[in-house]
């Protein structure tokens, strides 16, 4: 039973466990990259030449008089240094005998909420520094939000600078119930606090004496022990947004993609989306050689047995596991540009791999980032999150940010300034809209399954169809009538050839199927071992 | 992400990022330096594509100071590979007489590496241009985006960046404007290493640990690859078992002492190094930030 969970990758355990996204927010002045800064000194990510540049780098922009600054280490800019706080988003690679972890050192400033987004949208785990002198600021609050919004689903409270309140535990666990509180709304997963002082190294790396009254594990220790349960199901059908269609020769013509989600067997049925054409996966195309499953996350190349028109942008399911696609959704942006929205502002939705031309038809309200409460709001400024419905020029095939990390994402570009001037998660995808009004593809009921929708090809070929074995139905009632002068053998005849022909051939096709999909499955189980 | 190894992810990421350059841009070019990043982006495109051919040229940037080594590699594997490749030098600068050692290592980088690179971009009308850069190796380098969007005159400007939340790249441009990309930009130089042991790519000899000419010089160990490398009083040429973690122009790459002749070795060596890989590169430390002034004039 387990052999089944385990592929592709004997492996999968032990490296997925190995790789960590973290981000880490706070508020100006918290002391975050000096966090970083020693997180990365006492992990031996800091080698002696930087070690060298840094105690130079020290004495000419420090904060901390002669000692080392640790967070000069991480400020890269010149503007950075000279300011004294983080602009930008950096990303920090170091890794520990037990893990590996990308960091993304994202900035405090409300000027650069957008960059400490962009941070945590790939994240796994937020840390929060707090200041122990400041207790829990509105900063903290929205950081928490977006962290929430973007569905990083594991908190570690850092409470810094504790040497300054003299390790006080009351102030500690005073700060620790004010987050909890805060964001007892936000559905984290996990909310871990340590209080820490990251100038000095109290439970960074080991466990601090001056904190004899906690209890819990040092930063690092935690670090590479948490558990981030996998955010998929694998189990759920795949999903593969075409990102490039590789035609080399007038033989292969191959799509070629990221899986977004699910696992991808080759021989499976497919649907196209949103055009609704069938099709079945001919070949998985890799460089090394065709592969019999690919799961999310791999970068392959598709070829299927039909040639049927795919673009970039398109999306191929598994043909009993489709997706509605529709010309709107609503979504959870976060504003990042300077300019407010305005009602005429002309966008493009960037969603999967597809674009669209689109703009914002209504903003349903704003959050207001202290209470995380809805508030009436006509348009959206630099920094402010809100619902907005959003509509585009053609159809897109969306889902639920909650249950789809890739198709539920998207960002709006200004067509004028081709500024990102927002991200956000889609929160509804569209109703499921009826096939006639907008040519898109909808899963069928049973009964359209089989007749097709009025005006489709499928309608006409079945129409057609049935006129045919009505005739062939009729003829057959004549020539038994003739030969027999049986009035009621003859009908019993004509109707049984109508009837019985396309009950037996679908019994016939689903036997096939079902033979079919226990082979490929016996296969893939072989393959396994 | 399930399922997955370290290195599978980077590759993915890798290849989504090259295809998505491909998708949307209309005359792409890889920069190819040679060096290990260079040969593992290489190897990523190939596979991008596969079973296509490369769908852009390649473009090699000659300051006529590489090893000889990694021009004869160079052109080695480009015949093997049946890669199309552009090589540039800029005229000017050589009518000048611009080199490494009477121009100093900042005027010659600017000269026969930075213009040169925008000259060949110009003429060619590139609109995208792949690098080997990672975030790993330099502070400055650390904030950039996989897309860098660059100006008609190739200005980076760190302060004006595009968000880049998840994978979705905002690839709109101006006319004139073109973007670079790093589509190595979450390796370090142990992915790099690893990788290149899993999937055999073939790299320069001078990482491998050799006896090779040297003289001290400024502290650094250069190797002197050929005589228009003039010998100061007192300097004298040994003969020592040395390699190289980074390849540039000889006379501005230090080399370091080893016995590292064989991937596991050099992998094993990188993982006890206390010095970064940028150290023996002289034109980094003309002072703090001075990559990032160097990319905002259009370094790459």
């Amino acid at each position: 039973m387990s052999a089944a969970l385990k592929l592709p990758d004997a492996d999968a355990d032990r490296h997925t466990a190995s790789l960590l996204h973290l981000v880490t927010c706070g508020s100006v002045d918290d002391g975050k990259s000096t966090l970083l800064g020693r997180l990365l000194f006492d992990s031996h990510a800091v080698l002696d030449d930087q070690l060298t540049a840094l105690d130079r780098d020290s004495k000419r922009f420090g904060t901390q008089g002669e000692a080392r600054d640790f967070a000069l280490l991480v400020d890269g800019l010149s503007a950075e240094r000279e300011q004294g706080i983080t602009i930008d988003v950096a990303y920090r690679y170091f890794s520990t005998p037990n893990r590996s972890f990308i960091l993304a050192d994202a900035p405090g400033h409300e000027q650069y909420t957008r960059n400490m987004a962009t941070g945590a949208s790939k994240a796994d785990l937020a840390i929060i520094l707090i200041d122990a002198r400041k207790g829990v600021l509105p900063q903290t609050r929205r950081h928490s939000y977006i962290v929430s919004m973007l569905g990083v689903r594991h908190v570690v409270l850092a409470v810094n600078k504790m040497d300054l309140i003299g390790f006080a535990p009351d102030v500690y666990r005073r700060i620790v119930a004010d987050y909890r509180d805060a964001a007892s709304s936000l559905g984290f997963g996990s909310v871990v606090a340590i209080p820490i002082c990251a100038r000095e190294g109290d439970n960074i790396v080991t466990h601090s004496d001056r904190t004899p009254w906690y209890e819990g594990p040092a930063l690092l220790e935690h670090l590479e022990t948490v558990s981030i349960e996998p955010p998929e199901d694998a189990t759920k059908g795949f999903r593969f947004p075409v990102q490039y269609v590789n035609r080399p020769t007038l033989d292969f013509r191959g799509y070629a993609g990221t899986v977004a989600n699910g696992v991808i067997y080759a021989h499976q049925p497919v649907i196209a989306l949103p055009g609704g054409q069938r099709s079945r996966i001919d070949r998985i195309v890799t460089a090394d050689g065709d592969i019999a499953t690919a799961v999310a996350g791999q970068a392959v190349t598709l070829t299927l047995t039909d040639e049927i028109d795919i673009s970039r942008g398109d999306v191929i399911v598994p043909a009993d596991d489709p997706l509605a696609a529709g010309t709107e959704v609503t979504a959870r942006l976060l504003w990042m540009a300077e300019a407010p929205h305005s009602p005429g502002q002309s966008l493009q939705i960037k969603l999967g791999t597809a674009t669209a031309n689109a703009r914002v038809a209504g903003v349903r309200h704003a959050i207001d980032i202290h209470s995380f409460q809805p508030r009436p709001a006509a348009t959206l400024a630099m920094n402010e999150i809100g619902v907005a419905r959003i509509v585009f020029d053609r159809p897109l095939v969306t889902a639920d940010y909650a249950t789809d990390r890739e198709l539920g994402a998207l960002v709006l570009v200004d067509r004028m300034t081709n500024q990102t001037v927002a991200l956000g998660v889609v929160e509804s995808a569209p109703p499921r809209l009826r096939l006639d009004e907008t040519q898109i593809h909808v899963r069928p009921d049973k009964v359209h399954r089989v007749i097709g929708y009025a005006g489709s090809t499928k309608r006409a070929v079945f129409l057609q169809r049935m006129m045919g074995r009505l005739l062939r139905g009729l003829v057959l009632f004549g020539i038994v009538v003739w030969l027999s002068g049986n009035w009621t053998l003859a009908s019993v005849v004509g109707l049984a050839d109508v009837v019985l022909g396309p009950l037996l051939n679908s019994a016939v096709a689903s036997a096939w199927r079902h033979w079919r999909h226990a082979r490929s499955h016996t296969e893939l189980l072989g393959a396994g071992h | 992400m399930s399922g997955l190894s370290r290195l599978q992810r980077l590759e993915a990421e890798s290849i989504h990022i090259f295809r998505e350059v491909v998708a949307t841009s209309e005359n792409p070019v890889m920069l190819w330096s040679i060096g290990k990043d260079s040969c593992v982006l290489l190897h990523l495109a190939l596979k991008a594509f596969y079973p296509a051919p490369l769908p852009f040229p390649l473009l090699h940037v000659d300051t006529t100071w590489k090893f000889r080594a990694m021009i004869e590699f160079r052109d080695r594997r480009a015949k093997e590979l049946g890669v199309h490749l552009i090589v540039h030098t800029n005229e000017d600068g050589l009518r000048a007489g611009v080199n490494p050692f009477a121009s100093g290592s900042r005027l010659h980088t600017d000269v026969m590496k930075t213009q040169a690179l925008k000259q060949a971009l110009d003429k060619n009308k590139f609109d995208a241009a792949f690098g080997g850069a990672r975030r790993d190796e330099e502070k400055s380098r650390a904030k950039e985006r996989v897309f860098s969007l660059r100006s008609a005159e190739h200005r980076w400007d760190p302060k004006n960046q595009r968000p880049e939340p998840w994978h979705l790249y905002n690839t709109n441009k101006r006319p004139g404007e073109s973007f670079r990309i790093f589509p190595l930009s979450n390796w370090t130089e142990a992915d790099v290493w690893e990788y290149v042991e899993q999937e055999s790519i073939p790299v320069v000899p001078l990482y491998f640990a050799a006896p090779r000419p040297v003289v001290e010089r400024d502290g650094m160990l250069i190797m002197r690859d050929d005589d228009r490398m003039a010998l100061r009083p007192g300097e004298s040429v040994e003969m020592r078992m040395i390699r190289f973690r980074t390849l540039g122009c000889y006379p501005l790459t230090g080399a370091s002492e080893s016995d590292a002749t064989t991937l596991p070795q050099i992998i094993a060596e990188m993982r006890d190094s206390r010095t970064s890989e940028r150290q023996g590169r002289a034109i980094d430390h003309d002072g703090a930030g001075s990559m990032e002034q160097k990319k905002q004039e259009g370094y790459f």
